[in-house]
């Protein structure tokens, strides 16, 4: 499985020919349900099309600079406006949705899960139309698949989102080429023939002709060695649970201010955690880790400088403020889970402290 | 006959079909697959691929008529200036002059020389394009089409009304059309069809960023709508420009386009347009938004004169505004002499123009020489005969020779369909001997009016009546006639006709500064009108034919004012030869209304200072 990715791109014709046989019959199966009456097609298709984007959002947020967006998607998941999208530095601030029909929202995050680079945003509306993230919706290489997303930043304001068809070239992990590819994600992605990872695409939706979500469209990954950009999506049955469980509060990661602030000589701190973090200079620096003293519970449970603290037990971190905060709510003899990012992996630790 | 890449492609899909027993719906398939392959085969020997002579690039262009008339993108044409060699599908490969040019809107019309039977696309309706709809781009990508063969891609609509920001200054992409058929560097200028094989738009740019300028699936079409509108323009071999309202628009936080901004000479102000009002309708085409506006009024020509629906204090307003052009014809002369590419390079060397005068151009079909199997051949600046023959050279035009042509078409058009149809046999009209023309009619009311057309006076009598005396108004001087504008007086009809008659005398070469100005509509009305513009002293004149019938004429006496409009109605219905009635307008409010009894010929009565 790991192979057939790297063929899919550098090798085609070797993939194709190992699998022409469930490839043409599948070829057979979709062109044949999209052409037996082309009255059904011409009048369908448009109206999946015109249905899907209506549940696709065009996400604003932090970015502009350089080679980095200020601007993703996103796609409805609730009538209450629970929308799923890519955690990514256009999430740095709160960001701005604006839906098919151009009414613009602030929105909050509600949550989000680093491993599958996964966020969930909501704003205040209802009534919305939604994919549902359902479980029973086969997804096989070859299938014909729509990939609806804002790239570019084509579609502004009321326009609707962009639409480019393609097939699910194979279905394959993404961690044989760990290293390669900048990403914490290492499930299965569906890997696409269609060029959809385009700036700006990260959070559109990948739907079956049928309109139905069968994936997200991640971020843009390049591959460091080849310099090929591959074009994939998460797949839905991997984003299910988790969009599941923050919809229903069951995992919620909203920065914290719920508990009261411990008295400052009862509640954990940087000094006793054994953190020492780079200047905080900006009015939302990272959380980046800048040294770790040896003996301390932070050099014990294995944190290294240039870790990035994502969350602290399940609430976000989005700066050195918020992780100054978070810390004053905890108990400094508890245990602290704290999950940081190492380059493109997510690791959970748990700093102990020293009894 | 059907190419050779189908037969072989149509062959691969064959044997796909045939070693594997999966095809469980193998006749839907084939049957999907031979529209496919019989659209393209349709519209594959329309497709052109330009090349510059010389070994300057190149891109893709489309026939349009089967006199050679084809479409490309100005982004195309202008590093080849006048002459390209245009190859198609047959093998052949022909001459093509510039005809007209649009920098704006990034079209060009090049007529391909040597036949007047070439294979033309049908041009589609491009408003009914939606997205996901099938459609294939034909072009000549990488320059690729060396044995002249075009490629093919196919994919779907990925959106529709896209709006793309003018690429440095110029070539601004409203309402168009994005697809996710790949279209790469040489595919500029170039068709794409919709699943039939008509024509929906011409390929003009892509989206690249950071993956080099390659496709990655975003490319944009200039709608074919909207080359229908500037095809006449194009066709005038003049340097066209496009359209602005005087006034600017902002989406309304409640939704609409609403008026943010305006000129106060503007047309759209005259017509009482105000800040605040919001615009329903421009064109016959909804507005909710800034950018439908945007999308709607930038693939609208200069000059033309289109319908207006607006809200104003709670009123609903229906009328019509006249056009002004984005740019100062001289601005729009430097901008595009500044959004040209250095000159081809030449077997001399020469040093190299400095690497930021390179255009800004998304999609630029800019080619290395070696790529192009037919350069060389005429690179030394020398256009061929056939080409020379059909090119004339003027400031403000790509091609003034077109042009010309098109004057003396009009001017033959007016003098043989001219309502004077009854000359009295004494005196025809381009005789030497001085005549005039003497129409007689009356009013709804029933008021008589006589006409008289001289060369140097003219002067119109309105009847006595119950309520009003005898009226009678003279122009003699050609001061008179730039006033009677001005004051919107009814004397402004002498000027109208005086203006026509002596334009059927002198024609384009005597009467002044004349050019074509192409076709537009009438009263915001379809189908579009050829525009002959004629300016002498101060006054433009502007006549409105359409069959070979004059229709309307405009005098403007300045730009900030309305023009006296005299509309020539009911000619050629029920054999009439003569219009029923003239009547004249200032903006949308009609004058004076003359039901048309006889418009004769005949020796002279009238002069100077014979006025009663």
């Amino acid at each position: 499985m790991d192979f057939s990715a790297r063929f899919c791109f550098s090798d085609f014709g070797v993939a194709c020919l190992r699998r022409i046989c469930p490839v043409t019959w599948l070829l057979g199966v979709l062109l044949g349900g999209a052409v037996l009456s082309p009255v059904t097609a011409q009048s369908t298709l448009p109206s999946v099309i015109r249905e899907s984007q209506q549940r696709v959002v065009k996400v604003y947020g932090a970015g502009g600079v350089a080679t980095l967006e200020g601007y993703q998607s996103g796609f409805l998941v609730s009538p209450e406006g629970h929308i799923a999208t890519a955690w990514s530095t256009v999430l740095d601030v709160e960001p701005v949705v604006v839906l098919d029909d151009g009414r613009r929202f602030d929105a909050e995050i509600v949550g989000f899960e680093p491993t599958l680079e996964l966020a969930v945003l909501k704003i205040d509306a209802d009534d919305l139309p939604f994919f549902k993230m359902q479980s029973d919706v086969p997804v096989r290489p070859a299938m014909t698949v729509l990939a609806v997303s804002n790239l570019f930043g084509i579609a502004a304001g009321n326009e609707p989102a962009s639409v480019m068809r393609g097939r699910v070239a194979t279905i394959a992990s993404l961690a044989a080429r760990r290293g390669t590819f900048e990403t914490a994600y290492t499930g299965d992605v569906l890997l696409l023939d269609l060029i959809a990872n385009n700036p700006g695409a990260a959070g559109g939706a990948l739907v079956d002709t049928q309109g139905r979500l069968i994936g997200m469209l991640g971020k843009e990954l390049r591959d460091a060695a080849t310099g090929v950009w591959v074009n994939y999506a998460v797949p839905a049955s991997s984003l299910r649970p988790a969009v599941g469980d923050i919809i229903a509060g069951r995992q919620s990661t909203p920065v914290a201010d719920q508990q009261p602030m411990l008295p400052r000589d009862e509640a954990h701190s940087l000094q006793t955690l054994g953190l020492v973090m780079v200047p905080d200079v900006l009015e939302k620096t990272p959380a980046f880790i800048d040294a770790v003293p040896a003996g301390t519970p932070a050099a014990n449970a294995g944190l290294r400088p240039d870790d990035l603290i994502l969350l602290i037990g399940e609430d976000r971190i989005d700066s050195q403020r918020t992780l100054k905060e978070t810390l004053r709510r905890l108990d400094r003899r508890d245990a602290v889970e704290v999950t940081v990012q190492r380059g493109s992996q997510i690791v959970p630790v748990t700093l102990t402290p020293a009894p | 006959m059907m190419p050779r890449m189908f037969r072989n492609l149509s062959a691969v899909f064959l044997a796909i079909a045939a070693t594997t027993a999966c095809w469980a719906q193998a006749p839907a398939v084939l049957e999907f697959q031979q529209q496919r392959v019989e659209a393209i085969e349709r519209a594959v020997p329309t497709a052109v691929s330009v090349f510059v002579p010389g070994g300057g690039g190149g891109g893709s262009g489309v026939l349009i008529s089967p006199d050679g008339y084809a479409l490309t993108n100005f982004h195309v044409s202008s590093p080849a200036g006048v002459h390209m060699r245009c190859g198609l599908a047959d093998g052949n490969v022909y001459d093509a002059v510039i005809i007209g040019i649009d920098p704006v809107g990034d079209l060009a019309l090049i007529r391909l020389l040597g036949r007047d039977d070439f294979p033309a696309a049908t041009l589609a309706d491009s408003d009914r394009v939606q997205p996901g709809d099938w459609c294939f781009v034909v072009g000549n990508p990488f320059l690729l089409a060396s044995n002249l063969q075009p490629s093919v891609s196919w994919g779907i609509v990925s959106g529709v009304r896209r709006y793309q920001y003018p690429a440095g200054t110029l070539l601004e992409y409203a309402n168009c059309i994005q697809t996710d058929a790949a279209i790469n560097p040489g595919n500029s200028g170039g068709p794409i069809y919709d699943a039939r094989g008509d024509l929906i738009g011409i390929v003009g740019r892509a989206s690249f960023e950071k993956r080099g300028r390659v496709n990655v699936g975003v490319g944009y079409a200039i709608s074919i709508n909207q080359a229908k509108n500037f095809l006449g323009y194009l066709h005038s071999g003049r340097v066209v420009d496009h359209a602005t309202l005087g006034a600017t628009v902002v989406t309304d936080s409640e939704g609409g386009a609403v008026v943010s901004n305006i000129l106060e000479s503007s047309d759209a102000y005259r017509r009482g347009l105000r800040y605040g009002d919001e615009i329903l309708e421009l064109a016959g085409q909804p507005i909710m938004t800034a950018n439908d506006f945007k999308n709607v009024l930038a693939t609208l020509p200069k000059n033309w004169r289109v319908s207006l629906v607006f809200r104003h204090g709670g009123e609903t307003i229906e009328t019509l505004v006249r056009l002004a052009g984005v740019h100062l014809e001289d601005e729009l002369l430097e901008k595009m002499a500044g959004a040209l590419p250095p000159p081809p390079p030449r077997p001399v060397p020469q040093p190299k123009p400095a690497e930021n005068s390179e255009p800004k151009l998304e999609g630029d079909a800019e080619e290395d020489s070696e790529a192009n199997p037919h350069a060389g051949s005429d690179g030394d600046g020398q256009l061929p005969d056939a080409v020379a023959a059909l090119y004339e050279q003027r400031r403000g035009y790509a091609n003034y020779h077109v042009n010309a042509q098109h004057q003396q078409r009009l001017w033959h058009a007016l003098r043989t369909a001219l309502p004077a149809a009854t000359p009295s046999e004494d005196a025809p009209s381009d005789s030497g001997a001085a005549n005039e023309w003497y129409l007689q009619g009356s009013t709804p009311q029933g008021r008589s009016v006589e006409i008289l057309i001289g060369d140097d006076v003219q002067q119109i009598t309105l009847g006595e009546t119950d309520r009003e005396e005898a009226r009678r108004l003279q122009l003699q001087e050609p001061t008179h006639a730039y006033q009677a504008i001005e004051e919107a007086s009814p004397a402004a009809l002498l000027a109208a006709l005086g203006n026509l008659k002596r334009f059927a005398r002198l024609g384009p070469g005597r009467y002044g500064d004349t050019y074509y100005l192409g076709t537009m509509p009438l009263l915001g009305q379809w189908p579009l009108r050829d525009v002959l513009v004629a300016t002498a002293g101060d006054v433009e004149t502007r006549f409105l034919l359409h069959e070979g019938r004059l229709e309307s004429i405009e005098a403007f006496a300045g730009r900030d004012r309305d023009p006296a409009e005299l509309l020539l109605r009911g000619a050629g219905a029920e054999d009439a030869e003569l219009p029923q009635t003239l009547e004249l307008r200032f903006g949308t409010t009609p004058a004076l209304i003359i039901q048309l009894q006889s418009w004769t010929t005949r020796p002279a009565t009238l002069h100077s200072g014979s006025s009663s």
